[in-house]
Formats: structure tokens, sequence, C-alpha cells
């Protein structure tokens, strides 16, 4: 069990597996608020859902109505449980607030990767590697959840 | 960072939960880019009004914000909308957009958020004092209030802007703060400056280069020097420079009044200011505008939609235009865009009859780039704005021919572009 610890930008408490970008998002143009999919073409979540994960990042980009995409997809239910960055700008920053979306920056986001369970408190993460002890086993345990 | 017992008490939900997500909104804003506490701001200006851009979302959040009893305590104004509130029919958009673009406008009023519906509102009664902090979002009216009016703002986003409004205060960073309002770049403009399309393009080529930067303009051609910049010049120059880079502050030597506060800033004392400036930034020369207009202007042939007014024309550029089109008659269509506050003197002192008379259309409210001009199926577009023709490809899926006024005019008589301006070429 791994803990990770960042700085609030808005408080809460969530947990829920990771969903791990390499690179920026956009949430105005790059997710869908209808269904919660990732939908920038070329971005390394193309096709992935946000809803109910953990969404970390490095940080946001694009227009600032974006933060009205994250509001939208929490009306909807289908907002990430959390959003971990590295980097904290306005656009997502201010969707996370109106949204009330626990959001934490700071993040040392690479200890983290998708389909890691991760608990959300107040500043800290705790990394919880569901059914495996052993760092080099963290592949297998996403396999399995892929079959199931 | 530190808050007053107020503040904290508006955090902590004190004055109702409307209050405590505009403090949350702009403590964490604070947080974020390191301020060490809020200052109070004398208004705010609002984007995020036009229904294209904000979405069935925006509009929600709005109306429920609204709902939740959200009232801003400094004036506070529209940027534009998605049409002119009045004569949206006369633009040809349909009664769908027109009612959700209205609710958005109301839900704001609901907030105590005046309807100016302008980039502009300096030219409509909202000035900022120098040194008066500000939430001002729109990039061109930001740019303007910070470097033509020696205002202090940050290029806000719609929602922080709000919620600073909502607070009265805005977190101390950025543009706030003296030591990010110094130059970063020298720029060196050794070409003739002849319309406010040169003045766009040369925005546009320094916004490229300096991203978001603070660039220090001296303008060295010897008319230009004798002629200094109108307002309608530095509109165009930083509305472009806003555009194609994220430039929120420029200085002008000789010309904006911060400059030569920020050049001493630079230098000791007793060294000739321009001599130490230029030795410690990066330095860009200009000798020419050929490369801006190239990248703005697109070889099109016919022209069927002619577009002025972006950033919102003044009541001279009205007057200008009221004058080419004098008994005379469009063949393209003609927007001109502004505030209903410009359009209603113009009205007023008879100009804007002429232009209607040739066909034109004077439009309030809104412009080409928040309004859903795909509903409107225009194929060729000519500007004077080096901000629109920067914009239009990609927000309103538009190619432009670029260039000044009067050409934009003679395209709008014949329906094709006119060669160059006919005295000197604006392009050497």
């Amino acid at each position: 069990m791994i803990q990770l610890r960042g700085r609030v930008i808005f408080r809460g408490k969530a947990r829920g597996q990771a969903l791990v970008s390499t690179t920026p998002i956009g949430f105005l143009g790059g997710v869908d608020p209808a269904t919660g999919v990732v939908v920038e073409s070329g971005h390394s979540l193309q096709g992935q859902c946000v809803a109910g994960r953990v969404l970390v990042f490095p940080t946001g980009k694009g227009s600032t109505v974006g933060s009205y995409t994250l509001y939208r997809l929490a009306r909807s239910g289908l907002a990430p449980a959390a959003i971990l960055n590295a980097r904290s700008e306005a656009i997502v920053a201010v969707g996370a607030i109106i949204s009330g979306i626990p959001m934490l920056d700071q993040v040392d986001i690479a200890q983290i990767a998708t389909g890691d369970t991760l608990e959300i408190d107040g500043d800290t993460v705790t990394i919880g590697r569901s059914g495996t002890q052993e760092k080099h086993e963290d592949i297998k345990p996403q396999r399995h959840k892929g079959m199931t | 960072m530190q808050l007053t017992a107020e503040e904290r008490a508006m955090l902590a939900g004190a004055e109702g939960p409307a209050v405590q997500k505009a403090m949350q909104i702009v403590t964490a804003l604070g947080e974020i880019y390191g301020a060490e506490g809020l200052v109070p701001i004398g208004s705010a200006q609002i984007a995020g009004v036009s229904f294209k851009n904000l979405g069935d979302a925006g509009l929600e959040f709005l109306e429920e914000w609204a709902a939740q009893g959200a009232r801003v305590r400094v004036p506070a104004f529209m940027n534009p909308a998605g049409m002119d509130l009045q004569r949206w029919r006369e633009m040809g958009l349909s009664a769908e957009f027109a009612q959700k673009q209205q609710r958005v406008v109301a839900a704001l009023q609901a907030m105590g958020v005046e309807p100016t519906c302008t980039c502009t509102p300096y030219l409509v009664g909202h000035v900022p004092r120098a040194g008066e902090h500000l939430s001002w979002s729109e990039s061109s009216a930001v740019s303007y209030a910070n470097s033509v009016l020696g205002a202090r703002s940050n290029r806000e986003g719609g929602p922080s802007a709000l919620a600073a409004a909502i607070t009265g205060r805005t977190a101390a960073y950025g543009l706030h703060l003296d030591a990010n309002r110094r130059p970063t770049h020298w720029v060196e403009v050794r070409c003739p400056l002849r319309s406010e399309a040169d003045y766009g393009a040369l925005g546009y080529w320094v916004g490229r280069q300096v991203g978001d930067g603070v660039p220090y303009l001296r303008l060295q051609d010897r008319d230009v020097r004798a002629a200094p910049p109108r307002q309608e010049h530095l509109m165009a120059l930083g509305a472009a420079m806003a555009a194609s880079g994220a430039v929120a502050l420029y200085h002008v030597e000789d010309v904006t009044p911060q400059a030569r506060v920020v050049a001493t800033f630079a230098a000791p004392s007793g060294v000739p200011t321009t001599a130490v400036v230029t030795t410690h930034l990066p330095t860009l020369v200009v000798d020419d505008l050929s490369t801006a207009y190239a990248a703005l202007d697109s070889p099109l042939d016919p022209i069927d939609f002619v577009s002025l007014g972006c950033p919102h024309s003044t009541l001279a550029d009205v007057a200008r235009t009221a004058e080419l089109l004098r008994g005379k008659r469009v063949r393209t269509t003609l927007w001109i865009t502004t505030s209903h506050g410009v359009r209603e003197r113009a009205e007023r002192e008879g100009l804007v009859a002429p232009i209607e008379a040739a066909g034109g259309h004077v439009f309030a409210d809104t412009c080409l780039v928040v309004a859903p001009m795909e509903e409107l199926g225009f194929k060729a577009m000519a500007t004077n704005s080096a901000k629109a023709a920067f914009y239009a490809p990609s927000h309103s899926g538009l190619q432009c021919r670029f260039g000044t006024l009067e050409q934009c005019i003679a395209a709008a008589l014949s329906g094709h572009w006119p060669g160059p301006p006919a005295e000197g070429s604006a392009r050497s």
C-alpha cells in the first residue's frame, strides 16, 4: 500500500479505479458530456469512459468553457469520482469546484497506474493494488478484471 | 494565503452556498497561482455568454447558481452573446438558439450582471481607473484595460470572473502584481503602420512570437511617430496579440501609460532606458508585415460575407462605414457588430440609416466569433480584424480575406476583393 500526498483543490472523500492519462485533458470537445467518453481524436484515453473513475492526468488544457463540461458530467452522474493532477490550472480546478468533484494537485502521478484502486481522503491518496501484494504482478489483476 | 475574517466567513458558508462556491473558486485559484491574499475588484466582465460556447451545461450551471441566490457585489457586465438580442431574426438564426441564448442572459441578469454584451465595455461607460483591480475575461478587453487604461486584470475564465463579481474579490497574482507587468520582449517595429489591419497584422505576428509574454513595442517608422496609433489601432493590435498568443498586457513606447514606468523598472538611473531594456530582453525586429498577411489573408473569390467590428466598432468606425456606403448598394451580406450603446448613439446621429439603406446590417450584442455562424452557410468572408481572421477558420468554418476597412467595403459593394490599398502598399 502506497500513500501519496497532494494539495487540496476541492476537499472530499472518494474511492475508485484509476484511469491514467500521461497527456493533458481538455474537456470542451475532448470528453462527450452525454456519455463521459473521451472523444479527442488521438488522445491516449480515446474511447475510455471517465465516469466513476479517479481521473489522473498531468494538467488541463483548452477552452475555459470546459469547466462547464465537467459540471454537465456531474449532473448526469458521469463525472469522475475524483481528479488528481500533477499541476492544476483554472479550467479543471473551477470545473471540479462547481461540480463538487474531490480534486488534488501536486500529486506524484507517475506512481499511479490505470486500474489501481485509489482512495482519496483530504490531501491523501492511498493506492491499493487489488489482488496482488507484489509490484511486479501489477499487470495481472487488470487482465483478470478484463475477463470477468 | 491570508484571508480576512469576512473572507473566511464567506468560505465557511456564512453568506450561503452561492457565495461559498464563489469564494471556493476565488481562493482555489489563489492557491494554485501562489497568491498571498485577495484584493477588492472595481468591476468584472463576464465571458461565456454565447450559448454556442456555453452549451446546455453552462446554461444549467448559470441558472442553478442564480437560483441558489448568487448576486454580484461589484459592477459586472456581459461579453457578447451569440446574437443581437433584438435583431436575431434579421441575422437568420433559429428560434431554438435564440430561446437558449435568452435564458443565458436572463440567468446572468438575475445575478445582477448588466446585459452590455460587448467586448468593449470601456466604450460604453465602464472605464476602469489606472491601477484599479479588475476581473475581466474577454481577452481583447483585458488587454485594453491593462495596456491602454493601466488597470490590472488577469485573463479570467467566465466562471472565475463571475465568482470574483459575487465575492467582490480576486486573488492577487499575475498581472495584479507590479513584478509581472514588466516587459519580457523588446519589439522594434520598423515598417509603416497605415491602417487598423496593419496594426492587427503586427499584433498577430507579435502574439505568435511572445506567447503569454509582455511585449514592449517601439514604433520607429517616421510617419507612425508623427501620427501615433488611434484608439481603433490599439484595439486591433491588442485583440490580435491576445488571439494568436495570450498577451494580456503590452506597452507601446510614448503611447501607453505604463510604458515609461515599466522601462524604468529595468533601467538603472542615468542609463538611457531603451538601451538597457534592449540589452536585457529578447529582441524581435519587424521589418514588414507580409508573413502576417500571408497567414491571415487567403485568396478567395467571390466574397459572400463581410464582417466589421471585432472588437466591437467604435462610433468613429460606424461613421467611416456609413460614409463609404452612402448612396450605394452592397452585393454581399455585410455585418457591422458593436455594442448596443454605440449602436443607439449611431442611430441618433443618423449613421445607421445609410448603412441599412445600402443593404448592410448594424448588429449589437454579438460578433462572428461567438455567433453560431455554421447555421448561416456563408462561404467566403472578408474582415478588417486580424483577430476575426485568426478565429474564423476554426470557430466558424470560414476562410477569410483580410485587409483594411476600405477594402472590406469595396468587397461588400462588388462581391470581389479589391487590389491592395491605393496609397502605397500597406504590405511593403
